[in-house]
């Protein structure tokens, strides 16, 4: 009984991760849903590995999709490599095809990147996906130009009769990927190596007088992250079955860095989140309006704004209230602010849309609402106002509560 | 032979003469001290020892290795560790953390990322046994940034003896404390500097006759005297350039 106790504390977690992944298509199975499963699994694996640099590492990189997308690149060459039988192994191995190439492509960069941190080390990850963004157009035989490459991962050998032409088939492909690449990149930061990523984020100077080069760990950091990138590019490469230059210039370097910042940098789960919750935004959200990347933007300020540690962060942030029993004090006071906040939230969103609509009527949260229509506009901005009336008057109760909850024990007030 | 030897150091910085000709020897074992008025270049030279500056000229031996001009990490490496005027640590990760990084390397753990650290019950029993010795054992899991002033530099004393230096240099240790603080500082220092090569920069100098076996004074970039607690007291020299200045001001 011990054994097990011990056990589920400290497996039960990965268990229930592992759970998770395996069990999402019971959930939700239509087309639609196993596609969105895979590119979370996707995104999941790739902000991980930026969380190596920038969480873990302090190294602010504008360039990280050069690793996802040369992963992904040499993946779906190796898959037209499998079809022309120049080699001969299942197409399950083309995230560690992609892996390794983003491992030699952050070997070399990282060599000359990662002598300094801070902005030198941001501009060199800038110019250096500059670069390879537009050396993708020059070098059409490998990339393709702009086009892209496309291949075919219904070629070689089977594994146990699985072809992986399906896209469930891909999916739990990808869900196995994830979970590995989730526990290394986790072990990663449980060795010196990783422990020594943090120290040198936090003082690099102190660091080299400690005995470590903060370059050199910078640069372990750096290959590691290159690492996961690749595997994250050949499984989109699995998945897409085709790759471009979009796959490897800033705009995914930039949706990366949103992923982990949103989701909160300094936690392990937060790049998880975050890459959960902008592929939801990126496939659903997209297909109800055209502003969503107006959202995606809007939520980014808010969290460096209000939450800077992410939402990780803001979950972490109740362990002491949680830890002293108090966390239930904070439920009230949460909905007092939460409903103004959410018709707020709701109203703006509205005022929004109605800006933005060509049509005659906008139907929106099951209304249908005439943009000419002077009283609409008065009806919505004085719902708008006094729901953030209503957040002005409910913060310093919020506030209060807060406090209490999270005040020593035995300490008055 | 002397643990650390300093031959004819000079430092500049463009046309700026900051050390000029310091000629140092501190014995194995021995608690030596260095004092001066501000901007007498202390902290260039415990920089230029250390590491984190490169010489204009001049040889620094330790252990009779010469290591002027070498980076931080490969002196460190050699036995020789330090602390900071202003508090030097890991803020973000945990006492524990900061105290088992300082281990790591010289219990040969290198860049490993195959060794998984809460396996390694020697090196976590060790870090445990300098916050033992630091008086942190409570706050082990706290993060470092959130301790009290004392406490980080406490914290930053354990993470300069953890490695098991041979030759500390503690720069101001007890700069910015309380009175009763600073003894406490003392004790501790002294405790956990015994049987090792102390090379301390102060500027309470109830502290530095107290614990120090040499003092050397230092003023605009030269050493102008050093010698035994007692000698410098008495020196006209000292008492002109520094000493008659502190009791002045005192």
């Amino acid at each position: 009984m011990v054994i097990l106790q011990t056990l589920v504390k400290k497996f039960g977690i990965w268990v229930a991760y592992l759970a998770v992944l395996l069990l999402l298509p019971q959930l939700f199975d239509s087309i639609l849903a196993i596609s969105i499963y895979n590119q979370m699994a996707i995104a999941i694996v790739f902000a991980l590995s930026y969380n190596m640099l920038l969480g873990q590492g302090g190294m602010l990189s504008f360039g990280h999709a050069v690793y996802f997308g040369m992963g992904g690149f040499l993946g779906v060459h190796t898959l037209l490599m499998i079809e022309n039988e120049s080699v001969y192994f299942s197409v399950m191995w083309v995230p560690f095809i992609g892996g390794l190439f983003g491992l030699l492509c952050a070997l070399f960069i990282g060599s000359f990147s990662t002598r300094k941190a801070g902005t030198v080390f941001a501009m060199i990850s800038l110019g250096i996906g500059e670069l390879i963004a537009a050396s993708s157009l020059i070098f059409v035989d490998f990339f393709g130009g702009e086009a892209g490459i496309s291949g075919d991962r219904t070629f070689g050998p089977t594994f146990f009769g699985v072809d992986f032409a399906q896209n469930i088939q891909i999916y739990y492909l990808a869900a196995i990927w994830t979970f590995i690449a989730t526990i290394f990149m986790y072990l990663f930061t449980q060795t010196p190596a990783g422990r020594m990523a943090n120290a040198v984020r936090d003082n690099p100077i102190r660091a080299e007088f400690i005995g470590y080069s903060a370059r050199r760990v910078r640069f372990i950091s750096f290959c590691a992250a290159g690492l996961f990138a690749g595997v994250a590019g050949g499984l989109f490469a699995l998945n897409y079955e085709f790759i471009t230059e979009e796959n490897l210039n800033a705009a995914t370097s930039g949706r990366v860095l949103l992923m982990a910042y949103i989701g909160g940098l300094g936690y392990f789960i937060g790049p998880i989140i975050g890459a959960v919750l902008l592929t939801l935004m990126n496939t659903l959200l997209s297909t109800y309006t055209d502003l969503w990347l107006l959202y995606l933007g809007i939520l980014f300020l808010l969290t460096v704004m209000f939450l800077p540690r992410g939402f990780a962060g803001f979950i972490m942030m109740h362990q002491v209230a949680w830890l002293r029993g108090r966390l239930t004090s904070l439920i009230k006071p949460y909905l007092i602010t939460g409903l103004p906040a959410l018709v707020f939230l709701l109203g703006v969103v509205t005022l929004i849309e109605l800006i933005h609509t060509e049509d005659e009527t906008l139907s929106i949260w099951g209304l249908s609402l005439t943009p000419a229509s002077v009283p609409t506009w008065i009806v919505l901005i004085a719902i708008t106002g006094a729901a953030f009336y209503g957040i002005r008057r409910s913060l310093p109760q919020l506030r209060e509560a807060w406090h209490a909850a999270n005040k020593p024990d035995g300490e008055g007030n | 032979m002397a643990i650390l030897s300093l031959k004819d150091v000079h430092k500049s910085f463009g046309i700026t003469h900051i050390i000029r000709g310091v000629s140092l020897d501190i014995e194995q074992g021995e608690k030596h001290a260095i004092i001066g008025p501000n901007g007498a270049g202390k902290s260039t030279l415990y920089h230029l020892i250390s590491g984190l500056y490169s010489v204009t000229s001049g040889t620094i031996e330790l252990k009779g290795e010469e290591i002027q001009n070498k980076p931080p990490y490969e002196i460190s490496r050699r036995g020789l560790a330090r602390s900071f005027q202003v508090t030097n640590i890991f803020p973000r990760m945990s006492v524990f953390e900061n105290v088992r990084c300082a281990l790591l390397w010289s219990r040969g753990f290198r860049y490993s990322f195959w060794h998984l650290l809460g396996r390694q019950g020697e090196l976590n029993d060790c870090a445990m046994e300098v916050l033992s010795q630091i008086g942190l054992l409570e706050k082990a899991s706290f993060p470092a940034g959130e301790l009290a002033y004392a406490q980080q530099r406490a914290l930053e004393l354990g993470i300069t003896i953890a490695s098991g230096a041979e030759v500390i240099l503690l720069d101001e240790p007890v700069a910015g404390m309380s009175h009763s603080e600073a003894e406490n500082a003392v004790q501790l220092i002294r405790q956990i500097t015994e049987g090792k090569t102390l090379v301390m920069v102060e500027h309470d100098m109830n502290i530095v006759f107290d614990v120090a076996d040499r003092i050397s004074v230092l003023v605009y970039g030269e050493v102008i005297a050093s010698d035994k607690p007692a000698a410098i007291r008495g020196n006209q020299r000292v008492q002109e350039a520094y000493l008659g200045e502190v009791a002045t001001h005192a």
